[in-house]
């Protein structure tokens, strides 16, 4: 069975496309370094738009007469006040824009007008090199060093230095553990259960969270937070596994961004923590076989979280206590405990 | 009996679902067709392998490895037709339900008419209305545009006019149309479907062909007080599968090699439920519902005619929708056993996020039974408000998908069905146990032969189900009942308001009921003073469910999960 695989890396190569939703403008080329915050790209999206019946303000009957009146092509910046189309004689009447726009279409005797447009950049998102250009549409950036994947973000951004709080990955975040010291750092904690503590998050404000899980009753305020939350784990009380705790806590003093997008199966976007490193990368794969000797993560209960090694994919379907059928596997944990869990609830670790 | 089939044909059907791939073989054994063997792997629509073909391929190898029958040659390309050597199959349909919501625009004339019926023509395929516009509406032009543009939407519906109606109006919103496609850059252009005043299909697709790709339909609303969205169905069903080849990696490529387009898993299914609707009693509406990962079908057929519901709740990937749409409370109410709400909450929330996981304790599937309930009580609800008319009472229901099938006792998938769906009166409830119903739906319009003789074995008979309705306080008698099983015993007793009762009836045993109603109840919207008539035992046997209409369940918490057990132990002792 061939599953995608999540990277709780210790170095690796890590590339990640920057795309633009619409054709824009690219301002970095291949080759050049960047860091987290620098805008590689913008597009200006459409703004609020205008119709002109240009035919009705001018008192015509046909749409094709008016057309001949408006004296201007679609793609044409106008100015307030600039004139759209007017008849001729000695008093003509004539048809003004409103506002400062762009004439974005003509059709049966009217202008459609965009005003405003809505600038929309997209920024690098760790420090790392261009390694492509895609001319109007972005960029591929890359990087080497530690890459850890989270299961949930509040869909924001930012990067900063690393401080370790949670002393182990189970320790549950609260306010008072929070001070001003850790203004503008990333924050490494364990479990989130009070509102209390990720308001003094964002009242810091840090730059960003990263926590083993979160209650989901604090979803609705967690994705009102501008400051990045990412979850390793999940929802519920859950540690944080040993492998990702230990691999982002040795990493304390430096710069960590942290990309807490909401995780799209469908776009491949996930949140993540990726972590600079000035040495060469693997190579990684992004996909795995659950055979022996994969490392493995528990997503159900009653093992959730726990990291094992698979010593044997039982062949046929087994039937579960509860009655359902699942194909199984046994699965070493860390304490040599062996457990047999479904196949469906192993998550592969690289 | 054997009948005799001239152009025999083997036919294998690939089921691509938001999570699994399911390859399914079906051919000729004795004369008729059979369902022979399935196979499964996960689909790989998604990150990292952006390509179904991956979990195609992978559980056709794994149906050659169960069949010995080859289906693929060395470089994976589909055998169709049968070799010589019997290699292959004779037909290769698709049918699919992978892919994300579509957005979708409504605009038509009156809000309560036509633009009305385009809201319910999107109910029935996957995606969600995002904007609606009809005359009525006072915002400007612009404004109108504005919102159309920021909707961002897969799919238009233009509905409105009657037949030889209104043509003037209709003219303003599909210049609003064109509006809005000149001004988005053409890869980002929404497919058009016009399913109004047949009059001006041929002007409209000439005028909005230019913009986007246009299709027109039969009008859905041909005159003021007649809906019909059938045919404008199959021709937005079609239109969803373009969208979702270009959406979707490999799943073009596929589509080259089928003998018929890819069908949505909705649309075949539905085709299946209004096929039954011939079958049964055309006086009453034959219910079929498909709960999946990601969507969850309502069909209603009665007598040919299909209401198709699709909803964007299910038991994995669209769990978070139904969340959106529950209180904890309420799938609370469904448990059986104590689940602190915080504890519920984390676990559903969890599950939205690996939706393939499945429960491995006992406290874990008793919350994903409750989900499910609460998703059907959903969407029910949500069926009721497209069909206000409807009286809840089927013959039969078909109860489809994975969580149904993988549960192993019988009793337990008619207990969650009933508990959401709620039905009233007298009917069958039969389990889609393989999951064939949507791919017979599929292979239907090649082979209308394979369905009728495949349909029979692809159920589980459940149980007759007999729901009285009353308006009797709690542990009044409100049904007498006499049981003769065929050269057997028979049985009396007394139903009470609020009892859940399973007959002794096994399965496929024949038996003759008697039903004589007390204290005004209703014993079925048909036959509302009861009499007798034949029933055949299913795997519940034969069950009464006097627990009334609307079900209320206890506030009491630990009753209530009594009362939760006691009615599983009925229908699973």
């Amino acid at each position: 069975m061939i599953v995608p695989v999540t990277h709780i890396s210790p170095l690796i190569t890590i590339r990640r496309s920057r795309l633009l939703p619409e054709k824009g403008q690219v301002f970095v080329r291949a080759g050049q370094k960047v860091t987290a915050t620098d805008v590689i790209g913008e597009v200006l999206l459409p703004g609020d738009h205008l119709i002109v019946d240009v035919r009705r303000a001018l008192g015509l009957t046909r749409p094709g007469e008016a057309e001949k009146l408006i004296d201007r092509h679609t793609g044409e910046r106008l100015q307030k006040g600039d004139i759209i189309a007017e008849t001729s004689g000695i008093l003509p009447r004539v048809v003004r824009s409103s506002a400062d726009c762009q004439i974005v279409a003509i059709a049966n005797g009217q202008v459609v007008l965009e005003t405003t447009p809505v600038k929309h950049a997209i920024k690098a998102g760790f420090n790392g090199t261009v390694t492509e250009v895609m001319p109007e549409r972005g960029a591929v950036i890359e990087t080497n060093g530690v890459l850890v994947q989270g299961v949930w973000g509040n869909q924001q951004a930012d990067y900063g230095l690393l401080l370790v709080l949670a002393k182990t990955p189970d320790e549950e975040l609260t306010r008072g553990r929070l001070d001003v010291s850790m203004r503008g750092a990333v924050v490494l904690a364990g479990h989130a259960a009070q509102p209390d503590a990720l308001q003094a998050a964002a009242e810091l404000p840090l730059r960003a969270l990263i926590l083993a899980s979160m209650s989901a009753d604090l979803i609705p305020l967690a994705s009102s937070l501008s400051v990045p939350i990412l979850l390793i784990e999940g929802f519920g009380r859950i540690p944080m596994n040993d492998a990702a705790y230990q691999l982002i806590a040795s990493n304390e003093k430096r710069d960590v961004c942290v990309n807490a997008c909401s995780w799209n199966p469908l776009t491949g976007d996930r949140p993540e923590i990726i972590i600079p490193l000035p040495a060469a990368g693997l190579e990684t794969r992004e996909t795995a076989e659950l055979t022996p000797g994969t490392r493995v993560r528990i997503l159900n209960l009653p093992y959730q979280g726990r990291i094992g090694t698979i010593v044997y994919v039982r062949p046929g379907i087994a039937t579960l206590p509860n009655g359902l059928h699942a194909q199984v596997a046994n699965v070493q944990l860390e304490n040599d405990e062996v457990v047999v869990i479904p196949l469906q609830n192993l998550d592969v670790l690289e | 009996m054997t009948t005799s089939l001239v152009d025999a044909e083997s036919i294998l059907v690939l089921d691509i679902g938001t999570l699994h791939t399911r390859a399914l073989f079906f051919d000729v054994v004795d004369g008729q067709y059979r369902f022979l063997a399935a196979a499964s792997a996960a689909t790989t629509a998604e990150a990292p392998f952006y390509d179904v073909r991956e979990g195609v391929h992978a559980a056709v190898l794994q149906l050659q490895e169960v069949t010995g029958r080859v289906f693929m040659d060395l470089e994976a390309r589909f055998i169709v037709p049968t070799q010589a050597n019997g290699d292959g199959a004779d037909r290769l349909l698709v049918v699919s339900s992978v892919g994300p919501e579509l957005r979708i625009v409504t605009l038509g004339l009156l809000d309560e008419v036509s633009v009305e019926s385009a809201n319910r023509l999107a109910t029935s395929i996957c995606g969600r209305v995002v904007e609606s516009i009809g005359l009525n509406d006072r915002r400007k032009p612009e404004v109108q545009m504005d919102a159309v543009l920021r909707a961002s939407p897969d799919l238009i519906l233009l509905a409105g006019g009657t037949e030889r109606g209104a043509t003037r109006s209709i003219g303003k919103l599909v210049e609003l149309i064109s509006l809005v496609c000149r001004v988005t850059p053409v890869e980002k252009r929404p497919q058009i479907l016009f399913a109004g005043n047949q009059v001006l299909s041929r002007k409209i697709k000439e005028i909005l062909e230019k913009q986007a790709p246009t299709q027109v339909a039969p009008n859905i609303r041909p005159s003021i007080d007649v809906e019909d969205l059938s045919p404008a169905q199959q021709v937005l069903g079609q239109m969803v599968m373009k969208i979702r080849e270009n959406q979707i990696g490999g799943l073009q490529t596929l589509a080259a090699t089928t003998n018929l387009p890819p069908i949505s898993t909705s649309q075949a299914f539905g085709r299946m439920i209004r096929f039954l609707s011939h079958v049964y009693d055309p006086q009453k509406s034959v219910l079929g519902v498909d709960l999946g990962s990601a969507w969850t079908t309502l069909a209603v057929g009665q007598g040919g005619k299909l209401t198709l519901d699709v909803l964007p709740h299910g038991s994995g990937r669209g769990l978070g929708k139904a969340l959106q749409h529950s209180r904890i409370e309420e799938i609370e109410s469904w448990l059986s056993v104590h689940v602190p709400q915080d504890e519920l909450r984390d676990y559903l929330y969890q599950k939205s996020i690996f939706p393939h996981t499945i429960p491995t304790t006992n406290e874990a599937l008793a919350i994903e039974q409750a989900m499910v309930r609460q998703i059907l009580r959903l969407s029910t609800m949500h069926l009721q408000a497209q069909l206000p008319g409807l009286n809840h009472s089927y013959e039969p229901i078909v109860i489809s998908g994975g969580f149904f099938s993988q549960l192993p006792l019988p009793g337990q998938a008619m207990l969650a069905a009933l508990d959401g769906i709620q039905p009233v009166g007298i009917g069958i409830m039969l389990r889609d146990t393989h999951g064939l119903l949507a791919a017979m739906g599929a292979i239907a319009p090649i082979n209308s032969i394979l369905p009728v003789q495949v349909l029979e074995s692809a159920f589980e008979n459940l149980g007759t189900v007999i729901s009285p309705v009353s308006d009797s306080r709690y542990g009044t008698p409100i049904l007498k009942v006499r049981l003769e099983i065929e050269q057997g015993e028979e049985f009396k007793l007394e139903v009470k308001q609020g009892a859940l009762v399973r007959l002794p009836l096994k399965a496929g045993q024949a038996a003759r009921i008697h039903l004589e109603p007390l204290n005004r109840t209703e014993v079925d919207p048909r036959r509302k003073n009861g009499g007798s008539f034949k029933i055949i035992g299913g795997l519940c046997g034969a069950v009464i469910d006097a627990r009334g209409r609307e079900l209320h369940l206890p506030d009491d918490a630990p009753r209530r999960r009594d009362m939760h057990k006691k009615w599983l132990a009925t229908l699973t002792s």
